[in-house]
């Protein structure tokens, strides 16, 4: 191999498998999830329309989430699906728009992932007391 | 183009590296003129130190890629009527590689690639063998039909966003060139070469922008093996095979 430097050694020679299998289920779990987003934003659309078109006040809207078990679990899973999509979706910004990458940047993310968990699943519990 | 047979056309060539400038030049018109006789007329009756690149002339070797007006394109196969909309021609050399000198580019990180995306056929019979049989009409023989003319000019590499972005990146040409592989039923690489196509400079970073689908000069369509690609790694990593 020539030393191209700057414009682009392969970093993909052989592999190690933990590196190929972390990519394909980085992969995975962003288009996973976009799928899941897709979705739950959508239903999201619908019913902040519908609670706006009919007029429902606070309180109205908090007695619906809590009659029905099946709406703190759609916006837990909506919560779930942005905590994973976020973080990776910045991982490729940072990576091609500011050329960071590895272990710091990483675990920096990682901990951006758990702070959008908790303060998702927080402001979900709030709602469903 | 018989109107322009007694014209000129005024063209800008890259001279130098890549701190060089533009020249002006002003070059016979003729009919059915391409990009390369522009270049060769320039090389040939202006100024012998201008250094391009070029093989067969009939669009086969890959070598005389050039970014033609802001595009790159196989200057031996372009047309001057096809592309000098504004009565201007600008021959540069391709983006994304180092530029050696005036229309020459160091092709070394493109071919680099290719290797390092195992793009080099891993044979699992003898010669004690029977020649294999592969079936025309296989879904495996047609996705390779899709994809073996690839002539190696590197004019989706230079038209690659992904590229420009992030250097590492493998580029749609050698990504093809793996996927032509993970299709032939002869070859023995099978998940070395998905592993070393799956990693975030891998086919997992093409952000699917399809620009090297849409200037490949053989209508190839590299964005379809990449995401082919994707697909075949994601199945490996799922079934652990990866």
């Amino acid at each position: 191999m020539s030393d191209t430097g700057a414009w682009g050694s392969p970093a993909a020679t052989g592999n190690p498998a933990t590196t190929a299998r972390a990519a394909a289920w980085r992969f995975l779990l962003q288009r996973a999830s976009a799928a899941v987003l897709a979705l739950c934003v959508v239903v999201h659309l619908v019913t902040m329309v519908y609670a706006v078109r009919h007029g429902l006040s606070s309180e109205a809207i908090v007695a619906r989430m809590n009659a029905n078990p099946a709406w703190p679990a759609f916006y837990g899973l909506f919560v779930v699906a942005a905590a994973i999509h976020a973080p990776l979706g910045l991982r490729t910004v940072v990576d091609e728009w500011l050329g960071l990458q590895g272990g710091v940047i990483d675990a920096a993310l990682g901990l951006f992932a758990l702070l959008l968990l908790g303060s998702g699943l927080y402001a979900v519990h709030a709602l469903t007391r | 183009m018989s109107e322009n047979r007694d014209s000129t056309l005024p063209v800008r060539i890259w001279r130098g590296d890549a701190n060089g400038r533009f020249e002006r030049y002003d070059v016979p018109r003729h009919p059915s003129q391409t990009v390369l006789d522009v270049v060769s007329h320039v090389q040939q009756h202006v100024d012998p130190t201008l250094a391009y690149r070029f093989a067969c002339r009939v669009g086969m070797c890959g070598s005389c890629a050039m970014t033609v007006n802001g595009k790159a394109r196989w200057t031996c196969r372009t047309h001057v009527d096809a592309v000098a909309t504004g009565a201007m021609l600008e021959v540069a050399p391709l983006n994304n590689l180092p530029i050696v000198r005036d229309l020459v580019v160091d092709m070394a990180p493109f071919f680099d690639k290719w290797a390092a995306a195992k793009g080099a056929f891993t044979p699992t019979a003898t010669r004690h063998d029977d020649f294999a049989q592969v079936e025309p009409a296989s879904q495996q023989r047609r996705a390779i039909d899709a994809t073996i003319e690839c002539i190696g000019c590197a004019v989706c590499y230079a038209s690659c966003d992904v590229v420009a972005w992030k250097p590492a990146y493998l580029g749609p040409a050698a990504l093809n060139r793996a996927w032509t592989l993970v299709n032939d039923v002869r070859d023995g690489a099978g998940a070395e070469r998905l592993r070393a196509v799956s990693d975030d400079a891998g086919c997992q970073a093409c952000h699917t922008h399809q620009s090297c689908t849409e200037r490949c000069p053989k209508h190839l369509t590299p964005t379809a093996a990449i995401a082919g690609l994707k697909r075949r790694v994601a199945l490996a990593a799922i079934k652990g095979q990866l």
